[in-house]
């Protein structure tokens, strides 16, 4: 009899500790990230889908078409073309096909590339409602940011993009990719 | 010529009709924004901001809500009781409507100030047992059916205690009559039945079992066994789309505003001012809302109950406690 009241007590007792306790939360700040209007930071060694990286130098692509990528890739994902130029004493990049449906994300290309032309992007906002929007062509999304950074600075006037909107499901071989915070560090310097 | 109008509205069927549509108003605005606070005070109480998209901090969620739920079908499945699976609805609103009638707001804002006020309400209630045991039978659903039972037991369980304790009240009170009980406790908060404890030194515990009981009539979580979604998908309002659930689910909001209420009323002083200012119908919200919002802090902060631990409370804790109750203060009514 004695136990059954005890019972009672610290059972009845408990409920308001945990109402006690909810209540404290209540009255807290909020800890969740509102998405669309605030994102986190990418962490540097985020990876999303691979892209092409350029040599500061020339402001071409570095990739010489070694298809060494092609290759290590597990999955087929990456079709390189490319043609040599008269005179030059390299291949150039055309076409950089990579298939991102079939992509695993597993770096093998990255790894194999002996020149660092290609290194893994920030893109995270990859919705998409048809399966062509994820065949992207890296060539021309290189080239397009080209003539968007190019555009900027013949304009002089650097307005500052708002680096978390949300991008739309993007095709980023057509979009002229938005000009990001400055990010020359190659993967190799990254992984220091 | 004025006086003349206003003998006209304030006849017998204009009071009528008044009282009714500020009746169904005032239980509509607030099934509506009672969901609003409901999933504002989830969202507070888990660290999130909750509806902020639509309208300012999502004021204007409610009406989406509505809109959205008007907007869709009201699919009737094949092999349903069709009588009875439209009629569960409104069977379940209809009782706190009734019930509404006769809760005074203020001195003299009652739509019926009827001497068996209380008795109504209890008489009312026990229909909202039977809607959703014809609900959830006539949907021809696994799922529907043992909900449907399990809101019979439940209800029935916690039917008894609640009673007791009514019962209690209506010794210590004398009266039936809601605005005569709110009536009795003015003058300060310690003359609230609540801390009546020279009448009945348990009149704490009244107020908490007949608090626990309210929310187990109205469905409540931790005794959400009507709907308990996680292991009966919706239960009883499993087949119900569109409007038919939306009415379900307003009448969940009307059923505790109208517990909330009627414990106003019997413990907490009705429009009494606790402090003897401002005495209206201003206090009397206040104490409801409170009591509104402490059924939301329960809700999310208690897990749902599993039904023999939900049956044990109330047939080895409740029903016993109650009863010394009554016996105690019926005793002390003798004796003192």
């Amino acid at each position: 009899m004695k136990k059954a009241f005890v019972e009672i007590y610290y059972g009845l007792k408990s409920l308001f500790v945990g109402m006690a306790v909810t209540l404290r939360h209540f009255f807290k700040p909020i800890v969740t990230v509102q998405y669309p209007h605030e994102t986190l930071k990418i962490p540097a060694r985020f990876r999303g889908h691979i892209e092409l990286t350029s040599d500061p130098a020339t402001g071409k692509a570095k990739c010489f078409v070694c298809k060494l990528c092609e290759k290590a890739c597990p999955s087929d994902c990456i079709t390189v073309e490319g043609i040599k130029p008269e005179g030059a004493k390299r291949k150039t990049v055309t076409t950089y096909r990579l298939d991102f449906t079939k992509c695993s994300l597993c770096g093998s290309c990255v790894e194999a590339c002996r020149d660092n032309a290609i290194q893994f992007s920030r893109e995270y906002n990859l919705a998409g409602t048809r399966k062509e929007d994820f065949i992207m062509d890296l060539f021309k999304r290189l080239e397009a940011q080209r003539i968007e950074a190019d555009r900027l600075d013949a304009s002089r006037a650097p307005s500052k993009p708002e680096p978390t909107a949300p991008a739309p499901a993007t095709v980023a071989a057509v979009e002229p990719a938005k000009p990001e915070a400055p990010r020359a560090q190659t993967l190799s310097l990254e992984a220091k | 010529m004025i006086q003349s109008l206003t003998n006209i509205l304030t006849a017998e069927p204009f009071r009528l009709v008044f009282a009714l549509v500020a009746i169904m108003a005032f239980v509509g605005l607030n099934a509506a924004y009672l969901v609003w606070v409901e999933r504002k005070g989830a969202a507070r109480f888990q660290r999130r901001p909750g509806p902020n998209e639509v309208g300012p901090a999502g004021l204007l969620q409610p009406i989406a809500d509505a809109v959205k739920l008007l907007s869709k079908q009201l699919i009737v499945p094949a092999g349903v009781d069709r009588t009875l699976f439209r009629l569960a609805p409104l069977a379940v609103m209809a009782p706190a409507l009734a019930g509404l009638a006769v809760i005074p707001f203020g001195e003299t804002l009652a739509a019926r100030n009827i001497n068996l006020g209380l008795l109504m309400i209890f008489a009312f209630g026990s229909i909202n047992v039977m809607a959703l045991m014809v609900g959830g039978w006539s949907s021809r659903n696994k799922y529907a059916i043992i909900s449907a039972a399990r809101v019979v037991s439940q209800n029935v369980a916690y039917e008894i205690p609640m009673l007791l304790v009514v019962i209690t009240m209506i010794m210590v009170t004398g009266t039936m009559n809601l605005s005569e009980i709110v009536t009795q406790q003015a003058g300060g908060f310690w003359h609230w039945n609540l801390f009546k404890v020279w009448v009945n030194p348990l009149m704490p515990v009244t107020f908490l079992i007949f608090f626990i009981c309210m929310l187990a009539e109205t469905n409540r979580a931790p005794f959400d066994m009507a709907e308990a979604e996680s292991e009966l998908v919706a239960g009883a309002y499993t087949e119900y789309s569109g409007m038919g659930f939306g009415v379900f689910f307003m009448a969940e909001y009307a059923n505790i505003l109208l517990g909330c209420s009627l414990a106003t009323v019997l413990f907490l002083g009705g429009w009494q001012s606790p402090i003897g200012i401002l005495p209206g119908v201003f206090w009397f919200l206040v104490k409801m809302y409170f009591l509104v919002f402490t059924v939301v802090w329960i809700r999310w902060t208690f897990p749902r109950t599993q039904f023999y631990g939900l049956l044990n409370l109330s047939w080895k804790i409740l029903i016993p406690v109650s009863l010394v109750t009554l016996v105690l203060s019926s005793a002390m009514m003798k004796l003192l």
